[in-house]
């Protein structure tokens, strides 16, 4: 049975697969649900064996950017990151399908339902369908690996990047993978036509309407993929259209009889017409389960929403936020609820929380006498990060966290409007991800703000992935054009808070950009390095 | 055969390593397995589950059904009680007794002691002490595997020959002392069951 078979997590059946089918290199900025996919091939002795780039990016602009590169050259390559930080790397994203290819390029993103680590559900299929580039949904581990071999191939085929979209269950759940024959990796060998990836207007325009032309290609690999299946069924009454995990969720309250109604599944995007369309015309009423928002279901309404009866998120037969599971499928189709107990009522969250000893923590008694207590509320733009948590008691320390490096260009628009006084807090990952621009910008201006960058030598909330700002945050600030004697450092420990507030107070004073360096490292990186020193 | 267990804990407290010492085993068998984990955010001191399937044919869904747990397997009590909506009409409740109180508004213990007694099938031990007394303090989640072992159908040698394997890197004495734990919490749960 499952005996020649290795238990992998989604993301690290990704990952293997990736090196099985001969990627020369992985890019990437971590990102939960996604970065085990990257920290895999990173662990792996195969990938060191024959020297796959596998280094972390410093954004997943920069890391699309780079891959695309690769693809350049003629070799395979795979760019990772969450569904926000496809936002951040929209630009080339979106650009490569008009520039299209030369090796194969594959873009996982891992979407987050529920915002399990996120802070929002976005679906990244309607930004693949806006980049007008195929798409791959894989409905189970075992999937995921086999559509990396597939995706390389369409995305040869027809010189086209393609997106791999998974959500957090299948990323983060292990299960039996069969593994495949390791592919080598390609020659270098240039892109044929010299102009191909210069996207001035005239190129361009010729690049898109090619794109666009090419479409009913992606349409009919789509209607003849192995991963867009129809299975019959006698009841007509309801015809179920189940993309990626969806699916799972179907077949698991059909464990012990066969389930009644036709179903198309679906794993490969554009959506195959033809399946559906007979789908529709055999069947009274459509029922539509995605892992994510409407997006099928809201193609098959059209506007006006009238000439196919369907269910599904939008029509509140399944919830229209969050993630599905068996038992909102189980009532989507009418079946009899098996639901268990209900949780007692004395049962207390336990929401996550800054470890005992994070230097985080440290600043935050720092910021709060300095500035929540003097100025009171409002005053804190943060961003994300472990310190996010900061904006959670005891502290309440922070009173924003939008996007990675807003925290700064918030501040920044605040000090500009008048606010004083104007207050960041971003960590070092995320200040080398996002935020140089923007002290930038103030630094240009010499706006009147305090930035904090909180230096723990990691990436910890992602799982302590090393960042790139390690040892390099003085010389990046002053060489931005900070003033050198308003970068400021600090060790952030009990027994340096009196000069921690002074420092604070002093920089405060200052009418121009001071940047705070707290700088100790994060307390679970530094267990872990024990450990492993250790063993 | 099937076996549906939710694992339950705060972060930190060792819940993959018993999905890891009940996987293997299951592996071993040639038996089916889906196991999701809880990765991210609320690792950070924060309730996490994992649903670990097991099954003699192929499994679909990563997450187990509600109403559909033949175990729920918890290193803490009151995160024990946190998923009693998975737990089956017929399933067990297995739970460490020693709370984890990392909140300030953690619930009075006798009220959630009271809680588990009421369930009709239930294994509550002080895992801890268990573990302490086999002279492995830090193998509580190593006796909470014993005790769930009793209620997975997998034979108890191969799930004793992944603890061997899972702790062989960490020398002989390590895999003898997780072994008496294992051995301690299942007698426990074969004796009051
Ligand atoms: C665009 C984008 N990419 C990635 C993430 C995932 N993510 C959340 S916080 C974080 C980095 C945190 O590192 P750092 O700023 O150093 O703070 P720390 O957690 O170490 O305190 C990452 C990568 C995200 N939320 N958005
Ligand atoms: S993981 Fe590190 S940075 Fe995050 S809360 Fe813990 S000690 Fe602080």
């Amino acid at each position: 049975m499952s005996n020649k078979k290795i238990m992998l997590l989604g993301d690290e059946a990704i990952a293997q697969a990736a090196i099985d089918a001969g990627i020369s290199g992985i890019y990437a900025y971590p990102g939960t649900p996604s970065s085990e996919i990257t920290e895999y091939v990173q662990h792996s002795q195969e990938a060191a064996d024959s020297n796959i780039h596998r280094q972390w990016s410093a954004n997943e602009k920069t890391a699309v950017e780079a891959s695309l590169g690769m693809s350049y050259t003629g070799k395979r390559t795979m760019a990772c990151m969450k569904h926000v930080g496809l936002n951040v790397a929209a630009d080339p994203f979106i650009n490569s399908g008009i520039t299209g290819v030369n090796g194969g390029f594959l873009v996982t993103v891992a979407d987050d339902p529920a915002m399990h680590s996120s802070q929002n559900e976005q679906d990244s299929r309607f930004l693949g369908k806006f980049a007008l580039v195929p798409m791959l949904e894989p409905t189970n581990q075992q999937e995921a690996y086999d559509m990396v071999f597939h995706g390389y191939e369409l995305s040869e085929k027809y010189k086209i990047p393609v997106l791999l979209r998974i959500t957090t269950r299948l990323a983060h759940s292990r299960a039996g993978i069969e593994t495949r024959e390791k592919l080598p990796q390609k020659e270098l060998n240039l892109p044929a036509d010299g102009r191909q990836f210069v996207l001035l207007p005239g190129i361009a325009r010729r690049r898109y309407a090619n794109l666009i032309k090419i479409q009913e290609k992606f349409l009919q690999e789509a209607e003849d993929s192995p991963f867009n299946r129809c299975i019959d069924g006698k009841n007509k009454s309801v015809g179920i259209i189940a993309c990626g995990i969806a699916f799972n969720y179907l077949m698991e309250n059909f464990t012990t009889s066969r389930c009644p109604y036709p179903v198309v599944k679906i794993g490969q995007y554009p959506v195959p017409k033809q399946k559906i369309e007979k789908l529709v015309n055999e069947c009274d009423e459509i029922l539509l389960l995605e892992e994510g928002m409407p997006f099928v279901e809201g193609y098959l309404r059209g506007i006006l929403d009238r000439d196919v009866k369907v269910k599904g998120r939008m029509s509140g037969e399944l919830p229209p936020d969050g993630e599905l599971n068996p038992n909102l499928v189980r009532a989507a189709l009418g079946m009899e609820d098996i639901g268990g107990a209900p949780i007692p009522d004395l049962i207390a969250p336990r929401p996550p929380a800054l470890c005992l000893g994070c230097s985080h923590i440290d600043t935050y008694h720092a910021l709060n006498e300095t500035v929540k207590d003097v100025f009171g509320d409002g005053h804190v733009f943060a961003d994300i990060g472990c310190y996010t948590l900061g904006a959670l008691p005891p502290f309440q320390a922070i009173n924003s966290c939008v996007d990675m490096g807003a925290s700064i260009t918030m501040a920044k628009g605040a000090a500009d409007a008048g606010l004083f006084p104007a207050v960041a807090v971003i960590g070092d990952s995320t200040f080398t991800h996002s935020g140089m621009t923007g002290l930038l910008d103030a630094v240009i201006e010499k706006t009147n703000i305090v930035v904090f960058i909180l230096d723990n030598s990691t990436t910890a909330m992602t799982g302590g992935q090393a960042s790139h700002a390690f040892g390099r945050l003085e010389s990046i600030c002053t060489g931005l054009g900070v003033e050198k004697e308003h970068v400021r450092l600090i060790n952030p420990i009990k027994k340096n808070h009196e000069k921690f507030v002074e420092i604070i107070k002093e920089e405060l004073d200052y009418k121009g950009v001071s940047v705070i360096i707290p700088t100790r490292e994060c307390i679970q990186t530094l267990r872990k390095k024990t450990k492993a020193r250790k063993a | 055969m099937k076996s549906d267990i939710i694992l339950a804990g705060v972060g930190g407290q060792g819940i993959l390593t018993i999905a890891t010492v009940i996987g293997y085993a299951a592996v071993e068998s040639g038996l089916y397995l889906k196991q999701a984990e809880v990765h991210g955010m609320s690792q950070r001191g924060g309730n996490v589950q994992s649903h670990l399937r097991i099954a003699d044919k192929e499994i679909f869904s990563d997450l187990i059904p509600d109403g559909g747990a033949d175990l729920i397997v918890s290193v803490e009590p009151m995160e024990a009680l946190r998923y009693l909506p998975y737990l089956s009409p017929q399933g067990w409740l297995i739970t460490n007794t020693t709370p984890f109180k990392n909140i300030p508004n953690y619930p009075e213990i006798d009220k959630i002691l009271a809680e588990i007694n009421k369930q009709p099938r239930h294994i509550a031990l002080d895992a801890d002490a268990m573990a302490k007394a086999v002279g492995n303090v830090r193998g509580m989640n190593i006796v909470i595997a014993g005790a769930a072992s009793v209620f997975i159908d997998i034979p108890f040698e191969k799930m004793e020959a992944g603890i061997g394997t899972i702790f062989a890197r960490k020398g002989a004495d390590v895999v003898e002392k997780n072994l008496a734990a294992f051995r301690a919490g299942r007698k426990q749960a074969e004796e009051n069951r």
